[in-house]
């Protein structure tokens, strides 16, 4: 399958450079992992509307012309500008794709801190539990706690609130004078400021607190209750949902095996969002953590140049502003000292292959580390105990290798699919 | 109202309204045990997003499904371990 541009990631970010590549007339196909578009945060929900923005580039991706291969997973990319060549499996088949240019839209992930009981059933993400929900998961009359850190633990208890549950605490890691600046700067943003208080009256029962973070899940066969502190007092609740996650990671591991060098750990672009690789253009997330109004910018912006279009001054400033403020965001909500400490010894902290804390020394490298441990080594690929690994032990991710996401052999071998 | 779709899940009968994940109709179900891990221990999805590879279950006689990416389909035979 031939054509102009090839878009990985039918999120925000896809979604708006394929649709204006595609108004520009190039002919885009976009390969996405899940079962229609919207990435993660406008994924389509058993408990709610779209919202209007949503709804519209929903619609206009649909006139632009662009093609989705949905259920699509990404397992590996090669080549150059003129000739990139990406490879898929789409349902038990392998899908090849040849494009001149290619853009990522790869988004985030969540960031776990494992802890004592963290691996019980009933103990997710906050993305996690948001997604599940709007996949159908009902969780009416269950008793939930939502705790960690950043700006998505709020709709977060307000989707868990609106479905149902009882939302006993919202627990945010960050101290109160670090949130309390960047309330500040929200002023400036009204609308942002709007949104954060329409989130906290969804779940106004709940007690919102500043300062406390999750050290220990307790239950025999599933969750029943987490021990929380703020480094002097604990506080014991029940709970049959314990929802824990410390903000987002970028998905990196199709850009660093195409080559793309990283500043401060994102994909660096220029102000067309091209990388270091020519032809290679990323948006979004995986230029680091900024949200939706900058992924959707970004990703005009990718999908203009891509398709050599000329990029309105407007546009530009509109992403510097968003991601100044993307990085305001994540300062105040560092993760203190505390959290960046090893847990307990038979704590597990890679859940692919068991591996405890107290089997980590240190004192290793990351690639000893996987060598005598098989830390990272496992089904996810690093993908959940990685931003761990670098918060507790400082060990940065090693060398990516194809294939990127799970494949049979049988797709390895298949014959290409033909136009 | 639409039509149920009907699943099987190590053995048992479910009746599941279309249009819900296989790993949100298993968690209905009262399934929250979809794996086990190296150390023994019962695990499920924590991502909900096709990373975590937690929910892997196996799907007419094919393992490492993740459940939370499959759409439901009438006649799926699926096994958790």
């Amino acid at each position: 399958m031939n054509c102009d541009i090839a878009i990985v990631g039918a999120g925000p970010a896809g979604l708006a450079a394929a649709t204006r590549a595609a108004e520009a007339g190039k002919h885009v196909h976009v390969l996405d992992e899940g079962f229609g578009p919207g990435g993660q945060i406008w994924r389509p929900s058993t408990v709610a509307e779209p919202t209007p923005l949503a709804r519209r580039w929903r619609q206009r991706f649909e006139r632009s012309g662009a093609v989705l291969h949905a259920g699509a997973a990404v397992f590996e990319a090669s080549g150059a500008e003129g000739a990139w060549r990406v490879a898929a499996q789409q349902g038990g088949r392998r899908l090849d794709v040849e494009a001149a240019r290619l853009i990522l839209a790869l988004g985030a992930r969540e960031r776990f801190l494992p802890f004592p009981g963290w691996t019980l059933p009933g103990v997710l993400g906050n993305g996690g539990a948001q997604a599940l929900v709007k996949q159908g998961w009902l969780v009416a009359g269950k008793r939930a706690v939502v705790a960690g850190s950043g700006p998505l633990l709020l709709p977060v208890a307000a989707t868990l609130a609106k479905a149902g549950a009882v939302v006993a605490l919202v627990a945010e890691q960050a101290a109160l004078p670090a949130l309390a600046r960047l309330g500040l700067r929200l002023a400036r943003r009204p609308g942002k400021l709007l949104e954060a208080l329409r989130y906290r009256r969804a779940f106004s029962s709940a007690r919102y607190r500043t300062g406390w973070w999750v050290e220990r899940a307790q239950g025999s066969e599933r969750v029943e209750s987490v021990t929380l502190t703020d480094g002097r007092r604990r506080e014991t609740l029940p709970c049959d949902l314990l929802c824990v996650s410390y903000g987002l990671v970028p998905s990196l591991e199709l850009p660093r095996a195409l080559g793309t060098t990283l500043d401060a750990g994102v994909v660096d672009v220029d102000a067309c969002q091209q990388s270091s690789v020519a032809g290679l253009f990323v948006a979004g997330e995986t230029c680091g953590i900024a949200g939706l109004d900058v992924a959707l910018l970004e990703g005009e912006i990718a999908g203009l140049a891509a398709a050599g279009r000329a990029i309105a001054p407007a546009l530009r400033r509109a992403r510097r502003a968003g991601r100044s403020f993307g990085a305001a965001l994540e300062r105040a909500f560092a993760l203190r000292a505390e959290l960046r400490r090893p847990p307990p010894a038979d704590t597990v902290v890679c859940r692919c292959e068991d591996v405890l804390a107290g089997e980590l020394d240190p004192a290793w490298s990351v690639r000893q580390a996987k060598l005598y441990t098989r830390v990272g080594m496992g089904a996810c690929q690093g993908r959940i105990c990685g931003a761990a690994l670098s918060c507790l032990y400082g060990w940065e991710a090693d060398a990516v290798r194809s294939p990127l996401k799970p494949v049979s052999l049988a797709t390895l071998l298949s014959p290409l699919v033909e136009d | 109202m639409a039509e149920r779709i009907q699943i099987s899940v190590d053995g048992r009968e479910l009746a599941v309204e279309p249009g819900v994940s296989l790993a949100a109709a298993l968690l209905n179900a009262g399934c929250d045990r979809f794996r086990v891990s190296v150390r023994g221990e019962g695990r499920g999805p924590i991502c909900g997003m096709g990373v975590c590879m937690e929910c892997r279950v196996t799907i007419d006689g094919v393992a490492h499904r993740r459940a939370c990416l499959e759409p439901l389909r009438d006649g799926m035979q699926v096994r958790t371990r």
